[in-house]
């Protein structure tokens, strides 16, 4: 097992590291923008450029980005958006509010998505299974951003519950924090707790009927110790690594909600370092996208090793 | 039915007969043919109701996407020039058969008593009222400073801008005319003495046309008519066409500025009249207009049909690279499957955001946007589709029919894509139906987040039009409205479809839905 990991994790800095080499390098082919138009910041930029090695040739600049950036940590300075500020303190200064509107997502997502699963697979082909997944169908399908915009437009206009967009300040704790995150925490939910319902109802209903559970049964448990006890964990083993692999996908957040609601985080940042093209932002933003992706792959293959067992034994 | 009988001891000996004496007993001969692989996944389909209609839905979308551009563009939809469409942005939707239920164009409003009298002199100069209902008139607002008074009305939102004023030239301004004498339609408005307006606003507003004070409220008559302060002095170039009720001919119809030479002719058009005139037809926007002016419905079908065509395009490309390439990998295994295996491993890695942006910065100056994003689908997209082929393969390649057919002689390539590789179609067929929604959702994604441009002037995207439609979302919710509609009716029936395929394809699922 352990040597298992060890290989998943090398090889996911080799992946890491390929792909931050071709970003690199098509980020370097761009076009740069003229120091000059900086203005009275163009000496601090110049000199920044010439630390980051901007006139060398691209493999003394790879190494020297490796060195700085990757080990070291300096990202460089923002140029477009956020003039001759770090960037690395900026996509830090950006994260809390991410991450707050998805913990808040999780948090009111996953148990409802697994009692909606776990509920429509016992009912299962009666009408309670009917409704939940006609909703399930037609949540997963209705793009987020649909909603998003009828959840705007029905409970933050109309209605009047919430503000439009969120409150920029950094009182993350306050109510009318809270209030405003509200809209963006509904639209971001809706889409996992419909795929977990989903995901959790056909695991459920085919571990329910299966030879086990027959024999559980008749060996004399109740219908609902059967089921809690043997049906739901075995159900569980491909779910869990799936709402594990969701946390570590909560650092990156959604571009699109971020951007209906105004979410000052990550995803937007993302979204602005591209039509601003600020180089800076979009290579530190882009591995730190890849990175996440990579590991939630990572987290959700090994945790089955962890949760069940036979697959760990399997393995070899 | 025979009578039952009763009493079984006591059969008479005639009673019996012989049976099937001189035939020679056979099996018989099926009569009915015989039910393929596809002819059996494509009735379990038909069986599958909400598929059938989800297909349904989809045809109906994709017929919508043809035809609308077809059929509903016209003069206006095809005038690029003109620029400013008239001022006939965020228009409502108006569709004559169902304008009963509220498709009419109109919209409810509280105006105030200024602005209520300036829409009322429209209807009053032209015939066509832009207030069609009025449900409060009158009324003191509780919040409002006393001495203004409210009116709670229902607005038409085509005529509700009235008049405009217009620079004409010369030969413009006489085929305006023509046009009057032959249609009988007036476009043209007498013009109006501004000197007796005080305000600038007032004075460059072309709606006013009866004596106000400094607010705009009109000074009306004792029996509560508008007083016309239309001009009567100076030239208006041999104005020849309809003139107005209550004009004894010395109402002047357009203010001549300019040399003799090149003179130009400021004159009032009404706006609705000025674009029949001007388009051949009245206005009537089945889902009304975006804020520039221009036709929801064919942009959405414009849209609409790139999405679709692009979501074809690349499962079709993804479906031929796919397989081609999860052939080699399970048909050969072994080291060429490791090298392979771990290409695609890097690949699946790369975020699609970072390729897309990528790329768009890169290529889409060289190659187009089109193409530049059609590659970031393409460079991750098969990658699915490869390794369900792959599966496929080691499963079926050590079979015995393909160890006969080896035996007699078949080539590599045949073995594959004759032997094995239709085993997998199934599979195929439904990822790559399931492929399409995914493209034309994170293409609606991406161009909604402004990270891929699509829009040009006879070209959008319905991402794009979201994103317009979102910054007038609380006023005009209609240019959201209808995209939203579509978009998610074309995600459900697709997904609804494709997992109806899957079912019907999925040879262990027979028998069990019945």
């Amino acid at each position: 097992m352990f040597k298992y990991v060890l290989k998943r994790i090398a090889l996911m800095f080799f992946v890491f590291f390929v792909i931050l080499t071709m970003s690199f390098v098509l980020v370097k082919m761009l076009p740069v923008i003229d120091a000059a138009q900086f203005g009275k910041d163009m000496e601090l930029i110049k000199q920044r450029r010439e630390a980051l090695g901007y006139n060398k040739p691209i493999l003394v600049q790879y190494i020297i980005f490796l060195r700085r950036s990757v080990l070291g940590g300096d990202w460089g300075i923002s140029e477009a958006l956020y003039r001759s500020q770090d960037v690395w303190k900026i996509f830090v200064s950006k994260l809390p509010a991410t991450l707050m509107v998805n913990i808040y997502s999780m948090l009111f997502s996953v148990p409802l998505g697994l009692l909606l699963g776990i509920y429509a697979a016992l009912k299962k082909n009666k009408w309670q299974d009917y409704v939940i997944s006609t909703g399930v169908m037609v949540f997963i399908s209705v793009p987020s951003y649909v909603y998003a915009l009828l959840i705007q437009y029905v409970l933050c206009f109309k209605l009047n519950w919430f503000p439009l967009q969120m409150n920029s300040g950094t009182d993350y704790f306050s109510w009318g924090m809270f209030l405003s995150v509200v809209p963006a925490v509904l639209s971001l939910g809706f889409g996992s707790i419909a795929s977990l319902a989903r995901y959790t109802r056909a695991e459920l209903s085919e571990v329910l009927t299966s030879d086990f559970m027959l024999l559980a049964r008749t060996k004399g448990l109740t219908r609902s110790q059967a089921t809690v006890r043997h049906a739901l964990r075995n159900s569980m083993v491909p779910v869990f690594p799936m709402i594990l692999g969701e946390f570590v996908g909560i650092l990156s957040g959604s571009l699109i909600i971020e951007n209906i609601f105004g979410v000052p985080g990550v995803g937007q940042l993302y979204v602005n370092s591209i039509t601003a093209l600020d180089y800076n932002f979009f290579m530190l933003l882009s591995a730190f996208y890849t990175l996440i992706g990579l590991a939630s792959g990572i987290v959700v293959d090994i945790s089955y090793g962890f949760i069940d067992p036979r697959i760990r034994m399997g393995e070899r | 039915m025979a009578k039952k009988q009763e009493d079984y001891t006591n059969i008479p000996k005639e009673k019996f007969e012989f049976f099937q004496r001189d035939e020679n007993i056979s099996d018989k001969r099926f009569d009915t043919k015989p039910v393929g692989y596809f002819k059996d996944a494509f009735m379990r389909f038909c069986r599958n109701k909400s598929s059938v209609i989800a297909a349904v839905i989809i045809l109906a979308l994709v017929l919508f996407a043809i035809l609308v551009p077809i059929f509903c563009s016209n003069r206006y939809t095809e005038s690029l020039t003109d620029t400013t469409y008239l001022q006939y942005g965020k228009l409502l939707p108006k569709w004559e058969p169902l304008a009963g239920l509220g498709w009419d164009g109109c919209k409810n409003d509280t105006l105030s008593k200024d602005n209520y009298y300036k829409l009322n002199a429209i209807g009053v100069e032209t015939g066509q009222n832009p207030i069609t209902k009025i449900y409060r008139s009158d009324y003191q607002h509780e919040s409002a400073v006393s001495n203004t008074t409210f009116y709670d009305v229902r607005v038409d939102s085509y005529t509700r801008n009235g008049m405009i004023y217009l620079n004409l030239t010369e030969e413009e301004y006489k085929a305006v005319q023509k046009w009057q004498n032959e249609t009988k339609i007036q476009v043209i408005y007498p013009a109006v003495d501004t000197s007796t307006l005080k305000v600038a606003s007032l004075k460059n507003d072309a709606n006013i046309w009866y004596k106000c004070n400094n607010k705009g409220l009109p000074l009306l008559t004792k029996d509560g008519k508008y007083t016309p302060i239309y001009k009567t002095k100076g030239s208006d170039g041999d104005y020849d066409s309809i003139r107005i009720a209550g004009d004894d001919g010395s109402y002047r119809y357009a203010v001549v500025n300019g040399t003799s030479e090149a003179k130009s002719y400021k004159v009032r058009v009404f706006t609705y009249t000025y674009f029949q005139y001007r388009y051949g037809f009245e206005p009537s926007f089945m889902f009304g207009t975006n804020a520039y002016g221009q036709d929801i419905i064919t942009r959405l079908a414009s849209g609409a049909r790139f999405s679709l065509i692009f979501a074809v395009c690349i499962s079709a490309i993804n479906l031929i690279l796919g397989s081609i390439y999860g052939a080699i990998e399970g048909y050969y295994g072994g080291a060429i499957d490791l090298v392979l295996e771990r290409i695609s491993d890097i690949l699946s890695g790369v975020p699609f955001i970072v390729v897309t942006s990528l790329f768009q910065l890169h290529l889409a100056r060289k190659v187009g946007v089109v193409p530049s994003l059609l590659f970031a689908y393409v460079l991750t997209g098969w990658i699915g589709m490869a390794s369900s082929v792959r599966m496929q393969f080691y499963r079926f390649k050590k079979q015995e029919y393909v160890l006969a057919a080896r035996t007699l002689g078949a080539s590599d390539a045949r073995l594959m894509f004759r032997h094995i590789f239709p085993n997998a179609l199934g599979t195929l067929i439904t990822g790559a139906v399931l492929t399409i929604p995914g493209v034309i959702y994170s293409e609606s994604t991406l161009t909604y987040l402004g990270i891929v441009n699509l829009e040009s002037s006879n070209m959008t995207s319905v991402g794009t039009m979201l994103s317009a439609g979102q910054a007038s979302l609380s006023t005009y919710p209609h240019m959201i409205f209808f995209p939203a509609l579509f978009i998610s009716l074309l995600m459900i029936s697709f997904n609804l479809f494709g997992n109806g395929l899957r079912d019907a394809f999925n040879p262990s699922l027979r028998g069990t839905e019945d």
